[in-house]
């Protein structure tokens, strides 16, 4: 039996970061009533002609750049025609010959070093709006979304991936510069990044390509990662058993943790591409190019650099902190407000985290702040609350956005008490008598059981380096 | 003043002005010309009675008050039905949009507005501006005032038809492959293409956008002129529109012709067009030379791929431009449907006539994959050669004169089951829309009672020669002076 692998693609549309919609005034924002942002232009009325927005262009060389593409000087608009009723005109103007940016690459980590994953095209095209199936058995179409401004990232072909660890890498390095460079939020929940993988398997060593399958309607990087993982599992199966993958498009059922058939591409659809006649072709000199070169914001891959050496993170520390620019931001702000970069790290890698996970909320809605996160460092260094009450206030502070100085209020302060604490600790020792002795006959691993004990008899107010100093002294008496 | 329709828009416009004829009384005269002539001509799809009388009323109020607002205010216009009105049914000559109303108007006919022009009403034409004889429109034909029995040209054959029969003193028509010049050339009027991105396509349906332009129909050089200067310029809109400056034409209309150089190439005085209409052709010419001018027979080898190459490229960018009318969101939906798509494809079939189907099918199968390079990629070629050809000419002429249409208008139906003679009726006026150039019609003689039309044509942005050469012979002559026998 051979070994397989499989070689995996990917195709990210991201919306971009403009005010206005891609040919019209409309403003670019997400959500609302339907159809409260759509005029003639982006419904595509008869009469109405795009007029095209700069700034989307201007977002477009600018993630080009970032993604080590070259920029077409000549870049142009083709349509893509095609039927659906979300899609005003009839056709979609998009890039087809001629994207602005070619021939790029991103640097990821993987388990055997770093890697390139090579980019075919980065290219700007228009959303579509989005249909409604009413509970009256009707449909309707939402226009809100047509128009708005999106850029689609291609890999290169044959594919550079091969595992779904590496397409989770890229897909994080790739939201991360391009919030960094401020063309996206990258907001996958918001589905400003949609990812679509396309996957196929051969045995290892062989030099062809097998039959790909694309997977749709993924909405995180948790779910591209089990789907690629399922995908690659289930095409080595059908070679195993004999059988042959069929081309096909496949959806993703998140609660079953599988892919399923969505349609079968017998044909090529069919898009009957030509140049955009109502837009002239764009025209991106030297000069504009180097403008937004020299205004472009530091990378991700720079501010990990400098995280290390700047705030003597350690590197894992410092990659986590700059997968986007909200969290860098939130980083270097609490990093700067606390003077403990340190301190500041680790609570946003372990507690922060955890909870914007558990939660589903990006750091920038999150309602603990950086100046939040710096005052609770500060309480914890005055010795005001302890780090068990500091979880505690983390946890308060993040469902409410209350300040950790009024919730240590709240709690009252920190108990130094030696007399209190060493009741607290002979109420412990007489629970468990046996367990002390065993402390004192030297199994120092016991200690941290009688510490707990303390701290939980005060409700975490006990101060730790006293409970600790008692216990000493206790045990050097016994 | 019981004659006010026989006026030209610059004299209505200076009586006005000099308050001897109120804009009240002349948008009455016209509505009145309307009622008289319009049931046997068909020229207008939908007149704007009240709009008409209101505006007239708000310009003769600002007159009053002592405002002088311009050589056109309170002078009656009709727009081509494929220009947008806000609040006025347009329709495209289609039944897809027989109750379309927008909500917005055409930047034409914004401007129009804003100079003070009265819209009387909405001017019939082929369906989508497909067509060359106005027999295309789902709402019947419009007829040719000089025989009833004849078409007007198409696709602007209402707004020619209107200006001809004095139902209105200026239209706007739209151009693609000669749809203002050839009607105008069959229907005895002045028809102006003007260089593509001179005027805003905002508003305009879109036939073939590439090809697409908007312009006048007047009964005289001047006129044609002054609704130039009217409806030119940039229109943030519209992005193929030109940012250059917008020149004075009337000014240009009365410099001398003596030293220009004419071209006349012989590709377009003999094949398909008339032999007597070549030789109107030469006469204008000479009129010309007399006036100063000097000629010489050139070539333009390539516009002999002019039919075969336009019929590529409008297609093609027409079934993508009619793509919208699904039935989703305005206009005609089918009653009977089941889904989306069964929708769509009654809806279009139902509403759009055999030549737009046409055409799409056309368009959509040259565009398709395997044929794209055979057809498309092709034709654009084609184009490029054209173009070539024109500039290289531009270097030797100032302008190159032509016939407008190669035979006089035919008889309704005549041509109705054989497509090829019907395109040929647009030989002579394809070319400048592939090149994108300026291009005028003005009459030039009759045969038997129908007027024929001499086309001008000048470089990109160069509409100022041509009204200059195109007055100086309309002055020498007085074809444009005889009146249908209406
Ligand atoms: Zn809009």
């Amino acid at each position: 039996m051979p070994e397989y692998e499989a070689a995996i693609g990917m195709e990210v549309h991201a919306e971009l970061l403009t005010g206005s919609k891609m040919f019209c005034g409309c403003r670019n924002a997400f959500g609302g009533e339907p159809n409260t942002r759509c005029c003639p232009v982006c419904t595509g009325m008869p009469g109405s002609l795009p007029v095209m927005n700069r700034r989307a262009v201007e977002h477009v060389i600018r993630a080009a750049l970032a993604l080590n593409c070259r920029v077409s000087p000549d870049a142009r608009f083709d349509r893509k025609n095609y039927f659906y009723p979300d899609l005003p005109k009839g056709f979609q103007i998009s890039q087809y010959e001629r994207p602005i940016g070619i021939e790029g690459w991103l640097g990821i980590d993987t388990e055997a070093g770093p890697k390139r994953v090579r980019i075919r095209r980065v290219h700007l095209e228009e959303d579509t709006g989005k249909l409604l199936h009413l509970a009256t058995g009707e449909s309707a179409v939402d226009f809100n979304r047509s128009g708005v401004p999106l850029m689609e990232i291609v890999t290169e072909f044959p594919p550079d991936m091969r595992t779904a660890e590496e397409a989770r890498a890229y897909l994080t390095k790739l939201r991360a510069v391009l919030t960094y460079i401020g063309v996206s939020d990258g907001k996958m929940e918001e589905g400003s990044l949609r990812c679509e993988p396309n996957l196929s398997v051969r045995p290892v060593g062989s030099a062809g390509l097998g039959t790909k399958t694309e997977i749709k309607n993924l909405n995180s990087f948790r779910a591209v990662y089990r789907g690629i993982e399922y995908e690659t599992a289930r095409q080595i199966g059908v070679l195993r058993s004999g059988g042959a993958v069929a081309q096909e498009t496949r959806g993703w059922d998140d609660a079953r943790g599988q892919t399923f058939t969505q349609r079968s591409k017998e044909v090529e659809q069919e898009y009957r591409y030509f140049p955009e006649p109502d837009l002239v072709p764009l025209q991106i000199d030297e000069e504009w190019v180097d403008r937004i070169r020299r205004a472009m914001p530091e990378l991700p891959d720079a501010a990990r650099a400098r995280f290390v050496e700047q705030y003597e993170l350690p590197p894992h520390a410092a990659d986590a902190l700059t997968q986007t620019r909200a969290t860098a931001d939130f980083f270097e702000e609490a990093a700067l407000t606390s003077g403990d970069p340190r301190a500041a790290a680790n609570w946003m890698i372990g507690d922060l985290a955890r909870l914007l996970n558990a939660s589903g909320t990006e750091i920038t809605d999150s309602r603990v702040s950086p100046r939040h996160l710096a005052d609770m460092l500060a309480l914890m260094a005055e010795g005001v609350i302890s780090g068990k009450m500091a979880k505690g206030i983390f946890e308060e502070m993040f469902a409410t956005g209350v300040s950790a100085r009024a919730l240590a209020d709240r709690a009252g302060p920190q108990v130094s008490d030696t007399a209190a604490i060493a009741a607290w600790l002979e109420e412990a020792i007489a629970a468990e008598p046996r367990v002390w002795q065993e402390l004192c006959g030297g199994d120092t691993r016991k200690q941290g059981y009688f510490v707990g004990q303390v701290m939980k008899a005060s409700r975490g107010k006990a101060n730790p380096a006293e409970v600790n100093r008692v216990l000493r002294a206790r045990m050097e008496g016994a | 003043m019981a004659d006010l329709h026989n006026l030209t828009a610059r004299a209505l416009g200076a009586l006005i002005a000099g308050r001897q004829v109120s804009a009240r009384e002349a948008a009455e005269a016209f509505l009145a010309r309307i009622e008289v002539a319009d049931p046997g001509i068909h020229a207008f799809l939908t007149v704007t009675r009240e709009h008409a009388l209101a505006d007239a009323a708000a310009i003769d109020a600002r007159l009053k008050a002592g405002e002088r607002p311009g050589p056109l205010a309170g002078v009656p216009v009709a727009l081509k039905d494929v220009l947008c009105t806000r609040g006025i049914r347009t329709t495209c000559g289609s039944r897809i949009l027989e109750r379309f109303v927008p909500p917005y108007d055409a930047t034409v006919a914004a401007r129009l507005a804003a100079v003070g022009t009265i819209l009387l009403g909405k001017a019939n034409c082929d369906e989508f501006a497909m067509g060359s004889s106005t027999e295309n429109s789902a709402f019947g034909p419009t007829r040719n005032p000089w025989d009833p029995e004849r078409v007007p040209g198409g696709s602007s054959g209402g707004s020619a038809a209107a200006v001809a029969a004095r139902e209105a003193p200026i239209a706007l028509g739209t151009d693609t492959g000669g749809s203002i010049r050839q009607p105008a050339a069959l229907c005895g009027v002045v028809g102006l293409k003007p260089t593509y991105g001179r005027v805003s396509r905002w508003g305009l349906v879109a036939y073939a956008s590439s090809l697409d332009q908007v312009g006048p129909l007047t009964r005289t050089v001047e006129d044609a002129a002054l609704t130039l200067n009217a409806i030119a310029g940039r229109d943030p809109l519209d992005s193929t529109s030109a940012d250059l400056p917008v020149p004075d034409y009337t000014q240009a209309c009365r410099a001398e012709v003596r030293g220009l150089r004419l071209g006349v190439p012989s590709e377009f005085l003999g094949g398909e067009v008339d032999p007597t209409v070549a030789g109107m052709t030469r006469q204008a010419v000479d009129t010309l030379c007399e006036a100063g001018a000097e000629a010489e027979e050139c070539s333009l080898p390539s516009v002999t791929h002019c039919l075969a190459a336009y019929y590529i490229i409008a297609p093609a960018e027409a079934s993508s431009n009619l793509a919208r009318y699904d039935g989703v969101r305005y206009g005609m939906r089918s009653r009977e449907h089941a889904g989306h798509i069964g929708m769509a494809e009654r809806t279009r079939d139902e509403g759009f006539g055999d030549e737009v189907k046409q055409r799409i099918m056309i368009g959509t199968y040259a565009l398709s994959a395997g044929y794209y390079d055979a057809y498309y990629r092709r034709a654009q070629q084609v184009r490029t050669l054209i173009r070539r050809d024109f500039d290289r000419a531009f270097e030797r002429y100032d302008l190159l004169v032509t016939p407008t249409s190669p035979t006089v208008a035919f008889r309704l139906a005549e041509r109705a089951d054989d497509p090829l003679a019907m395109k040929l009726a647009d030989i002579c006026t394809l070319p400048a829309n592939m090149a994108g150039i300026p291009a005028i019609s003005v009459p030039c003689g009759f045969l038997e009672g129908l007027p024929l039309g001499l086309q001008i044509l000048g470089k990109a942005f160069d509409e100022p020669t041509l009204l200059r050469a195109a007055y100086t012979y309309e002055q020498a002559t007085d074809w444009h002076r005889r009146r249908p026998p209406l």
